[in-house]
């Protein structure tokens, strides 16, 4: 069974003015879904093709582990979008979030950071170490947390095509937007 | 001494329609004028602040993080747009041809290596030629990193690079790479690059 591109749990419209229509259609249609085509290619044929997506980040290296990596990076952060439901932020993650950071606005202020200096292409993620508290870790190009042990809970793709049609060099803008589509629901259920 | 901003030779819009004129002036005045800042900021009142960027790159793994990618970038996009022009492209000619000829095979054999280089280089990063005491070289780097510094892969003098961050192309060509990469081709200074390869 080839792996398939899932799709969007929403309009390409419905993140606007945050994210464009344009540019979901890009990193949707194109992007994630080359990273889809990608993978199919590259393990047909080879032990990874009936794998698990999570078992072939774990096992597998060079262009099987970017794929894989970037397949799942991907539909994890499409997933974590739509009305922001900040009131659904509370009982555990809310507890961990202050006990790991100190308050929401010093998680916050900490993870835009992350985001903003990562350099060159990649994602920062707020993850889940195996004592249960929280962490912010920056990961290069399509590395993903899960092969360090942590599970991931929340995550901004900073590569320039997540954010150049809108922004272009002006990233910590679209980070400053991206706190305003989370689905907080979502996050809560992934802790 | 600061670094200052290269001004281009060429207007904004003069390497349409293979490069846009918004590209070039956000790649220019933003993203390039934010390297050279930064860098001077790293380097102020340090032992580095009257060397030579060449001199910087050739110790970089001395050096911290900020040095790194913000001297990379500094020198990485002056070279960029001095190696384009509009009355660029075609093919090169006398003594650098000849090394081609020599190194690859071909010409059309050099650029498909190139354009290979530049179109699987995974993430943020530059092709380039390289010139290695008369060899020559075809090599990649990821971010801003270059054959100039002492942890590149391959080492060796640059002679031509391509810019492959997605800021160099994507409001024109979006996940299109392999189309900036072509078009590059149109715009690229032979005789700029034969001056740099002695």
């Amino acid at each position: 069974m080839p792996f398939e591109l899932p799709k969007l749990p929403y309009e390409y419209d419905a993140l606007v003015p945050v994210i464009s229509k344009q540019t979901l259609e890009f990193h949707h249609d194109k992007h994630h879904a080359a990273y889809v085509n990608n993978l199919n290619n590259l393990t047909k044929g080879t032990e990874f093709e009936e794998m698990e997506i999570i078992d072939i980040i774990l096992k597998a290296k060079g262009g099987i582990f970017n794929n894989a990596a970037q397949v799942w990076n991907h539909t994890f952060y499409f997933d974590q979008f739509g009305k922001n439901k900040i009131e659904k932020l509370r009982g555990e993650l809310l507890i961990a979030i202050n006990s790991s950071f100190g308050s929401f606005d010093e998680f916050k202020e900490k993870f835009s950071n992350a985001a903003k200096t990562l350099f060159g292409s990649g994602w920062t993620w707020l993850v889940k170490k195996p004592n249960g508290s929280l962490d912010i870790v920056q990961s290069t190009n399509a590395e993903n947390p899960l092969t360090e042990g942590l599970i991931p809970i929340l995550t901004c793709d900073v590569w320039e095509h997540a954010y150049y049609l809108d922004y272009q060099n002006k990233r910590p803008d679209y980070i400053s937007g991206f706190w305003t589509i989370i689905d907080w629901e979502v996050i809560s259920l992934r802790y | 001494m600061a670094f200052e901003l290269p001004q281009l030779s060429y207007d904004y819009n003069a390497l349409e329609p293979n490069i846009d004129a918004r590209t070039m002036e956000i790649h220019h005045t933003k993203h390039h004028a934010g390297y050279t800042n930064n860098l001077n900021n790293a380097i102020k009142d340090t032992e580095l602040d009257n060397l030579s960027i060449e001199d910087i790159l050739k110790n970089i793994s001395k050096q911290s993080v900020a040095v790194r990618n913000n001297g990379g970038g500094f020198y990485n996009h002056k070279l960029f747009w001095e190696i384009m022009s509009p009355n660029g492209g075609g093919e090169p000619n006398g003594d650098l041809l000849n090394a081609i000829n020599k190194d690859f095979g071909s010409f059309s054999v050099f650029k498909e290596l190139f354009n290979k280089a530049a179109a699987t280089r995974f993430g943020s990063g530059w092709a380039w030629l390289v010139n290695q005491g008369g060899k020559l070289v075809v090599t990649s780097t990821p971010n801003q990193d270059n054959p100039l510094m002492d942890l590149a892969e391959v080492k060796g003098a640059p002679i031509l690079g391509l810019d492959v961050w997605e800021h160099a192309y994507y409001l024109k060509y979006q996940n299109k790479r392999p189309e900036y990469i072509d078009a590059f081709w149109n715009v690229v200074d032979w005789d700029q690059v034969a001056k740099s390869f002695v």
